[in-house]
């Protein structure tokens, strides 16, 4: 499939990848080995679910450009989520990526005064760069690296200024390590983020009383059980800024590939606690289209 | 005007002869397959385990899941014969010899899995040499032989053992 190139991808290619030609790009081939594309995270980069990796979204590899699309619901005791969101990468170099979070607060928004059923709402601009390194092939001891940045902005900035918050956006950094490793048929990832956001950004950025940026870690184990199911855990770190008893995240996973295109993840999650209600764990299902 | 002289200039020229081999005359020399490996012959080369590519695998439960070294070898067969027929990777294994090139993947996948062979092929760089193997077709390859060792029935945690042997060797044959 060959198209012209919208004008920002172009200056991408131009950016990344000099020599290479626009007759020579690919569209959607899917020459990415099923799986390695990873899934669609909360905050619509590609990795793990809850953590983010250094794979580049879509199908493609050096000589193309693919895309993905996922949606994502967490039901927890007192809370829902739904987030959804596209992401384009290209060449197999650069990821953009964008998401959309909504958390219902149900009967918390009654309880915290704004209301029944008030939802938080948050979109997220992501780009990520792969900086060198391959999952699957290479040195068997060099991880794939990427870097990236990810902009959010939560859309209820005055709710975020009530609890406490300083800002209501803010960017988060990560650079992040993934590794194939197939003689133990283990994906083992770790991400270092520097973030201010408070619950993703849920609840703003720093805090009033002067909180703001810190180093979190994501972690994730993943054991192939064939080429098209996974099973792992992850460890997601966080900071407490509002000094509301915000928790690290974890989460079991087991994701299946249906199809080469279609990926269904399922998940226990456990959020610890949430705007001082504890215990929010419960179930993460998600789904994504990729090509 | 100038069809006469196109007519005059045909009348110039001399019929080709007929009966020339025109492969001798030309100096091509005709590869002719050995009549008991059915290989073509290659130009000689130092044979060594060490163009395998990897250190091999110890003790002998691996080879086992793979069926031994018939097992191994009809898993490579089956690997080329599948690459043959895919159309993302095919126009790569045209022009070569096929024959040799079963055995010698045979031969490296049983030196790998420690299944009592040597590998009696070139080393990876040398033989893939201007063949411009991207990743992509790396991973069309892969899927190939993730489906004939899925078809010889080798769990896929012995499969992708196999794979972390062959993954590193990227470097060596992939071409930029």
């Amino acid at each position: 499939m060959k198209s012209i190139l919208p004008f920002p991808i172009c200056l991408t290619l131009i950016a990344v990848h000099a020599p290479l030609q626009a007759e020579d790009i690919e569209w959607f081939e899917g020459d990415k080995l099923v799986l390695t594309n990873g899934v669609s995270t909360v905050e619509g980069t590609s990795g793990g679910g809850l953590a983010t990796w250094s794979t580049i979204a879509g199908r493609e590899l050096e000589n193309g450009i693919g895309a993905s699309a996922h949606v994502t619901v967490i039901e927890l005791p007192d809370y829902g989520w739904q987030s959804h969101g596209v992401s384009i990468g290209v060449l197999n170099r650069v990821e953009l990526s964008y998401a959309r979070q909504n958390f219902d607060t149900r009967d918390v928004g009654t309880a915290l005064g704004l209301g029944q059923g008030f939802t938080l709402n948050q979109d997220i601009y992501g780009a990520k760069v792969r900086l060198f390194g391959d999952i699957v092939y290479g040195d068997p001891h060099v991880p794939q690296i990427s870097i990236g940045v990810e902009h959010k902005r939560n859309l209820d900035g005055p709710v975020a200024l009530a609890v406490g918050a300083q800002d209501d956006e803010g960017t988060d950094y990560t650079v992040s390590a993934t590794k194939l490793f197939l003689r133990q048929s283990l994906l083992v990832n770790a991400t270092v983020r520097y973030t201010e956001a408070n619950q993703l950004g849920l609840l703003g950025f720093g805090s009033a009383a002067g909180e703001g940026y810190s180093l979190e870690f994501e972690g994730s184990v993943a054991y192939q059980l064939s080429r098209r199911a996974v099973i792992g855990a992850e460890l997601r770190t966080k900071p407490d800024n509002l000094g509301l008893g915000e928790d690290d995240w974890f989460d079991l996973f087991a994701a299946y590939a249906v199809t080469d295109n279609v990926t269904l993840t399922a998940a226990y999650v456990d959020l610890g606690s949430i705007a001082t209600f504890e215990d929010q764990r419960g179930a993460f299902l998600s789904a994504q289209l990729a090509f | 005007m100038i069809s006469t002289f196109l007519s005059a200039l045909m009348l110039f020229q001399q019929a080709p002869k007929q009966g020339v081999d025109w492969d001798k005359e030309f100096g091509v020399e005709e590869r002719v397959r050995d009549p008991e490996t059915g290989e073509f012959p290659v130009d000689p080369y130092d044979q060594d385990n060490a163009n395998a590519g990897a250190q091999p695998f110890e003790g002998e439960r691996l080879a086992e899941a793979f069926g031994g070294r018939e097992g191994i070898q009809r898993i490579a067969e089956r690997t080329v014969e599948l690459s043959e027929a895919d159309p993302r990777i095919a126009d790569i294994f045209v022009a070569h010899d096929m024959v040799r090139l079963k055995r010698t993947l045979g031969e490296q996948f049983c030196y790998l899995l420690n299944a009592g062979c040597d590998y009696s092929g070139r080393d990876m760089r040398t033989a893939h040499a201007g063949m411009g193997v991207k990743k992509a077709d790396l991973n069309a390859l892969v899927e190939n032989l993730q489906l004939a060792m899925g078809e010889a029935d080798v769990p896929f945690a012995a499969q992708n053992k196999l794979l972390s042997k062959l993954a590193p060797m990227s470097r060596d044959v992939i071409e930029r």
